[in-house]
């Protein structure tokens, strides 16, 4: 039997239900994981994707034509059955479970295990083939409990505030941003966002995902109200005059890549706190085992180390080009997020 | 150990000098002084003896870790640097079970470890501590392991925050840490704290230093009141002779007398109470050597005899501060470099030389010495006004220095490598070729010149079109011209090319070429030609 998912110049293929996954071209049929701008692409004919992606695709690509489901719904195209499953890496994402004439594979997307508290949990689907990413598929990336870190950059901005300087965090403006202002205690003191992330919350909150208040800094007439206040913006703000509003402030980027000492100075901030959507190793390793597949493919990320290791210890793998990023040490115009 | 991880993790993460002192003059007064002492003496370069070779603690790791050999080498090529790796992969203990020890309690046991005769007693106790530190921690004890640890905190700074914390004067704390002293002989009290005689005496004075001539300068049409002299590229320094003592200080505010044998009879032979500012350069044969091979001496822990013959070093003087014990910056700079002059002739040694000073009637006569430079090996002219005075630091004004135009080639992208250090996880170090014939030949590396915008859309690139990897190498399409500059070129058997460019870096990303366009290696031998070897 040939191959269920195939890469092709127009990205993953599905050829008996003529369906692309996360197409990086325009194509007549899309499935969608999620949206970060890696994995959906503008200018296909029609997309389908989970409930809460809708309104993140749409504040993305527009208008387009889109369908969404609920997690574990199945849809029958030319007697495949397709089925959506939570991916836990940014609100309403999922992996994509197809299933033909006996056989099921799962393309995972981006992934992680960790709670949240704005994506619905990762959910482990069987399989027989597993099409994961590896984004940080290398042993050295075993993130710490995301509760340290958030305590971690609580203190910092208290230690700034009590100073009167501005703390200023760079992070993905889909998920990450939404991700911190969920567990930071901001009660008592306003958080500042900037437009790309004001955007990305009001999507999340039309999608029924339930974000604190935050004001968007363009709106904000008087720079005396950024003293000693929380702001959070896209890493691609790091280093522009946008900053000059800010009076005294410290910058920290809120990224994966800040496990790397090198990433770290290289991108010039004051602080790097580690905090990814993305699987770490143990995470990466344990998914694969659980879906008990007999065939792994790897798309995006250390593909050809993360598949050798798996091939030594018994699974076979390999990779299967796509133009997938993953998190990215800088978020940039044409790849704001992944 | 908790404190100085941190500590270490703090100081890597900032580039900011006033906060760097800040943070060691916290930890110095917080810490104990066993402490203190040995913060000082890894500050100071010094360090416990290598535990074994970073082959052996490879493999110890993968084993602690559950992991290939291959894979931990494989994360290496990504990390970029190896103690931070091994750190990486062993999994965290939980907070309950850590080690509570100190750090010199951390550095006696690497000792004990040491001593060790039996490799798999040392891998036994070294996996133990391990798994009993944080990944911060682990970073901070295999670095100490491989003796590769570096705070990338300059003499200079150390000293501020030596000063910051116990209020000592500077100079003096200079000369107390730069002196010979042995953590593990020595108390921080005995080092630090009790004052000595002539703890004063090797206070330096501040340089002046030139601003770049500017294009549109008066003095071409005035060059009476000026004097010309080449720029030497070498290390200034400032020689100190008082009390019979001898100090030499180099630019970055460090005491660095121990590094320089050659010129130590000058305690002997300069008269109490004398400063000289000038140049250390590595100089054979009546011409300087190249800077590399004054690096290569600088980046040596020990003089070996050898190194000492193959690299000497001699002190091109320029200017006098101190004559007699009396400070002499405010005479004109004609009346210092008689004096100079006269006590240079009188020294009559290979090792301190008077830097020739010239005259000029017409721009032309400048633009002549100028052109000699390349063959004299200096990196260009110094215009110095005849009645300055010695300013203190950059001042605009009485000295310019002019510095020859670097050379400049296009050449095309063929490799692509992670970044080491501060630009791992991203394609930053890049190999470059020139045509031979119809084929592109490597000629030069370069990791600097591009801004992270330009690096950010060429990782890019890279990474869609790479035409295959090896190990940690990609080769890439070759579409892509980049102008180099570079500071010199020479022969080399080391590079399939035949030359080696000196400090290549990129100049300019030429998006306007095509790689037909790029420079040929027979352009690169004719230059060869023209300058000689430098
Ligand atoms: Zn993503």
């Amino acid at each position: 039997m040939s191959d269920l998912i195939i890469s092709t110049p127009y990205g993953l293929y599905c050829e008996p239900a003529d369906i692309f996954l996360d197409p990086w071209q325009s194509v007549p049929k899309a499935i969608i994981t999620h949206a970060h701008s890696d994995h959906a692409r503008r200018g296909c004919g029609s997309y389908l994707c989970h409930h809460h992606a809708k309104p993140l695709l749409k504040a993305r690509l527009g208008d387009i034509n889109v369908q969404s489901v609920e997690y574990n719904e199945k849809i029958i195209i030319n007697g495949v059955t397709i089925s959506l499953h939570p991916a836990g890496h940014i609100p309403g994402s999922a992996q994509i479970r197809i299933e033909y004439q006996g056989k099921v594979w799962v393309f995972s997307g981006d992934y992680k295990l960790h709670h949240d508290g704005i994506s619905t949990n990762f959910e482990l689907t069987p399989c027989h083939v597993f099409i994961s990413e590896s984004t940080f598929g290398l042993p050295f990336f075993q993130w710490p409990p995301p509760d340290q870190v958030f305590q971690e950059i609580q203190r910092w901005w208290m230690k700034n505030k009590s100073e009167g300087v501005s703390s200023i965090l760079f992070a993905y403006s889909l998920g990450k941003a939404q991700r911190l202002l969920a567990h930071l205690q901001i009660s008592d003191s306003p958080v500042f966002v900037h437009g790309a992330v004001h955007t990305m919350n009001e999507a999340c909150k039309a999608a029924g995902i339930k974000l604190p208040e935050t004001l968007r800094v363009s709106e904000v007439y008087d720079n005396r109200l950024f003293k000693g206040a929380l702001v959070i913006a896209p890493s691609s703000a790091n280093g522009t005059p946008w900053l000059r509003r800010f009076g005294p402030y410290r910058t920290a980027i809120v990224s994966g890549w800040m496990a790397l000492r090198g990433a770290r100075r290289w991108q010039a901030a004051d602080r790097g706190f580690v905090l990814s959507d993305h699987a770490d190793w143990n995470a990466l390793n344990a998914v694969v085992k659980g879906t008990g597949a007999g065939k792994v493919f790897v798309t995006h990320g250390y593909t050809e180390t993360f598949s050798r290791w798996l091939c030594e210890n018994g699974i076979p793998a390999a990779v299967l080009h796509s133009q997938y990023t993953g998190e990215q040490t800088t978020e940039t115009e044409t790849a704001e997020e992944s | 150990m908790k404190q100085f991880a941190e500590l270490f993790e703090r100081l890597d993460q900032t580039n900011k000098t006033l906060e760097k002192i800040q943070l060691i003059a916290d930890y110095l007064q917080q810490a104990c002084d066993e402490d203190k002492l040995w913060a000082i003496a890894l500050f100071t370069g010094r360090k416990p003896p290598r535990i074994a070779h970073t082959t052996l603690m490879r493999q110890w790791a993968a084993r602690c870790a559950g992991l290939p050999v291959w894979l931990v080498e494989e994360t290496w090529h990504t990390v970029g640097d190896l103690g931070e790796t091994l750190a990486g992969i062993i999994p965290d203990t939980s907070e309950n079970n850590r080690n509570q020890g100190t750090l010199h309690e951390m550095i006696h046991q690497i000792v004990t470890i040491q001593s060790l005769k039996d490799d798999s007693e040392k891998e036994r106790k070294v996996t133990a501590i391990w798994k009993s530190l944080s990944r911060k921690e682990r970073l901070v004890f295999n670095k100490l392991c491989a003796g590769s640890l570096r705070l990338g905190v300059s003499q200079g700074l150390l000293v501020k925050a030596i000063h910051h914390a116990f209020q000592i004067p500077e100079e003096v704390i200079s000369r107390r840490i730069m002196g010979q002293w042995d953590p593990f002989t020595t108390t921080f009290k005995e080092l630090i704290l009790q004052p000595g005689e002539n703890d004063n005496i090797a206070k330096p004075y501040p340089f002046y230093l030139a601003y770049p001539l500017e294009e549109e300068t008066d003095i071409k049409n005035n060059l009476s009141g000026w004097l010309i002299e080449f720029k030497w590229d070498g290390i200034r320094a400032q020689i100190i002779q008082r009390k019979k003592e001898l100090f030499i200080w180099s630019r970055g505010e460090e005491l660095v007398t121990d590094r320089y044998p050659e010129l130590h009879f000058l305690k002997d032979v300069l008269p109490d109470g004398t400063v000289l500012d000038g140049e250390l350069l590595a100089w054979k044969e009546n011409k300087p050597l190249s800077f590399q091979l004054l690096q290569k001496r600088i980046g040596r822990k020990t003089l070996t005899r050898s190194l000492l013959s193959e690299i000497p070093v001699i002190f091109m003087a320029y200017d006098i501060t101190e004559w007699q014990g009396l400070d002499i910056r405010n005479k004109p700079l004609s009346e210092r470099k008689e004096i100079l002059y006269g006590l240079v002739s009188s020294v009559h040694s290979p090792a301190l030389l008077y830097s020739p000073v010239m005259n000029a009637e017409t721009w032309d006569q400048v633009l002549h010495f100028k052109s000699l430079c390349k063959g004299n090996g200096s990196e260009g002219l110094m215009l110095k006004k005849t009645n300055s005075p010695y300013e203190t630091g950059r001042k605009k004004g009485n000295w310019w220095k002019w510095k020859l135009d670097p050379f400049t080639i296009d050449a095309v992208l063929i490799y692509a490598q992670y970044g080491h250090g501060r630009r791992a996880g991203l394609l930053t170090d890049y190999t470059f070729a020139v045509w031979n014939e119809h084929q592109l030949v490597p000629v030069a590396k370069a990791y600097s010149g591009l801004t992270n915008e330009e690096i950010t859309e060429l990782d890019k690139w890279i990474k869609k079109h790479t035409i295959e990897k090896f190990g940690p190498v990609r080769s890439v399409e070759p579409f892509h011209v980049f102008e180099l500059a570079f500071e010199g070129i020479q022969q080399s058997t080391r590079h399939k090319s035949g030359v080696a460019l000196r400090f290549p870096r990129i100049s300019r990303w030429r998006k306007d070429k095509t790689v037909r366009e790029a420079n040929t290696l027979q352009d690169l031998k004719a230059l060869l030609q023209t300058t000689g070897q430098i």
